[in-house]
């Protein structure tokens, strides 16, 4: 299996068979983020019951954890070879090819990203699930109450936004471009699979998005 | 209707491969418009050689665009701001009276400089020759139409076969892969049955080569295909990535 790491499309693999798995916990993330508009008792419900520090939440905890960590560090080594085999001498008339933004960005977006995942890491899940597990005093067991508290502050919605924005460029690009990389080979399916790439990365910011702005508004908790 | 132009042209100067390189600008005047850029090099190389310097040294050979020999990084596009061709197609109506255009040869890795404009594509040739090719028993010629082959595979092979090798992929994309070149040469063989025998074993050992010689990873951001000046397609990378992947699930 060593191709997985010294093949150049062995490296690609492995970076889209992650992203793409990111994908799917990213949606997973939104649709349990939009029963906040509805009802914060359902919310932490699930985060308690259903997540919390139960036995295979912990697990999928730490395989998702794992997808982020193998997808960062393919991505740096990934930039790296490609610096390198770029070459030290830039073009003096710069590329004037015309090619989609995000496409020459992901790794700056995905830094962005990453960032962002600091703070938010430490704002939600360190106060939920780590505490709890780690017996650390002050561990919260409303989540809901919790994510009212911290969109409250407009700095943190503002840097959200931001986040959620990088995010759409980088999955537009992200999405057709791993199932590029493992070998979906049709003309005609490439282009529906770029605007479902859209779609789905559509989906995902602005279902984020809408959460936090609506918590910020006041506009939560409308069943409960 | 054409006129004559002047213009000026920024070289990138450079004695050999570990030089140092520079910028020249040479004024140019009275360079028709009806005269391709090749040709307007030669004027420059002979008003060079007049005056007792040493010309511009560039690659080009059939000058009819299907050798793969030109190359030069043209404001900015390789091949030149045109679409679809190579640089020996490229004709001075393109530019303005008053223009400076900068010229620079392919910058990669995988390409080092030779001299001036001329850089060292051999790297083509070994990726080509790690199995780039079809074995096949010699004898008497068999008929060309002994084995049947659907159109559409016949078209894309053809496709694919459009391409002359001349590193402009290469010199586009911001990673310095070799990923529609390798991409094209594979699939030209992998949609023919007279392919398919040494399919997996060519996949491997062509990408095997391509990142021994120090070419970079594939992100798909298309720049190669825009300035493809046969107009290979990325899906024949895509293509080289299933080939590939399936070699590797079979071993």
């Amino acid at each position: 299996m060593s191709w997985l790491i010294k093949s150049s499309i062995g490296r690609k693999f492995v970076q889209s068979i992650s992203g793409l798995f990111l994908i799917l916990f990213l949606l997973f993330h939104m649709s349990m983020n939009l029963v906040l508009i509805f009802n914060y008792e359902t919310y932490n419900f699930l985060a308690n019951e259903i997540l919390g520090a139960n036995w295979w939440a912990i697990i999928g905890t730490g395989v998702i954890a794992l997808g982020f960590v193998v997808h960062v560090i393919y991505a740096i080594i990934l930039t790296l070879q490609n610096m390198k085999a770029r070459g030290n001498d830039r073009y003096a008339s710069s590329s004037k090819t015309k090619t989609t933004w995000s496409s020459k960005n992901m790794f700056v977006l995905g830094l962005f990203i990453l960032l962002f995942l600091f703070l938010h890491l430490y704002q939600m899940w360190y106060q939920m699930q780590f505490k709890e597990l780690f017996m650390i005093e002050g561990a919260r067991h409303d989540g809901a109450q919790l994510v009212e508290e911290v969109f409250s502050q407009l700095w943190v919605v503002i840097i959200y936004v931001i986040a959620f924005i990088a995010l759409w460029f980088h999955l537009t690009h992200g999405f057709w471009s791993a199932l590029h990389s493992v070998g979906w080979n049709n003309t005609v399916w490439m282009k529906r699979l770029k605007v479902l790439g859209n779609i789905i990365s559509t989906a995902i910011s602005l279902g984020f998005i809408i959460v936090a702005i609506a918590i910020y508004l006041g506009y939560s908790n409308l069943l409960g | 209707m054409d006129k004559d132009i002047n213009i000026k042209v920024k070289v990138w100067r450079q004695n050999g491969p570990k030089d140092k390189g520079y910028f020249e600008t040479f004024p140019l005047e009275n360079i028709s418009q009806g005269s391709s850029f090749l040709e307007m090099l030669d004027i420059l190389n002979e008003n060079l050689i007049n005056e007792g310097k040493e010309p511009v040294v560039f690659d080009h050979d059939c000058r009819e665009g299907i050798c793969g020999m030109c190359s030069l990084y043209i404001n900015g596009h390789p091949h030149g701001p045109d679409e679809g061709i190579t640089t020996c197609q490229l004709h001075m109506r393109r530019f303005n009276d008053g223009d400076t255009i900068t010229v620079e040869p392919w910058r990669s890795a995988g390409f080092p400089i030779i001299k001036d404009l001329i850089v060292d594509r051999t790297a083509f040739d070994k990726i080509i020759q790690a199995g780039g090719y079809v074995s096949v028993n010699t004898g008497s010629a068999v008929d060309a139409n002994a084995i049947p082959i659907p159109r559409d595979d016949a078209e894309m092979a053809m496709d694919a076969a459009a391409c002359i090798g001349c590193g402009a992929c290469v010199a586009a994309c911001k990673n310095g892969s070799a990923m529609l070149f390798v991409s094209a040469k594979v699939s030209q063989l992998a949609l023919l049955p007279q392919g398919r025998v040494e399919a997996t074993r060519r996949a491997k050992s062509m990408v095997a080569k391509m990142d021994e010689l120090g070419f970079g990873n594939c992100t798909n951001t298309g720049a190669c295909e825009v300035e493809c000046p046969k107009n290979i397609s990325i899906s024949n990378i895509a293509r080289l990535n299933r080939e590939f992947l399936k070699a590797k699930f079979q071993d």
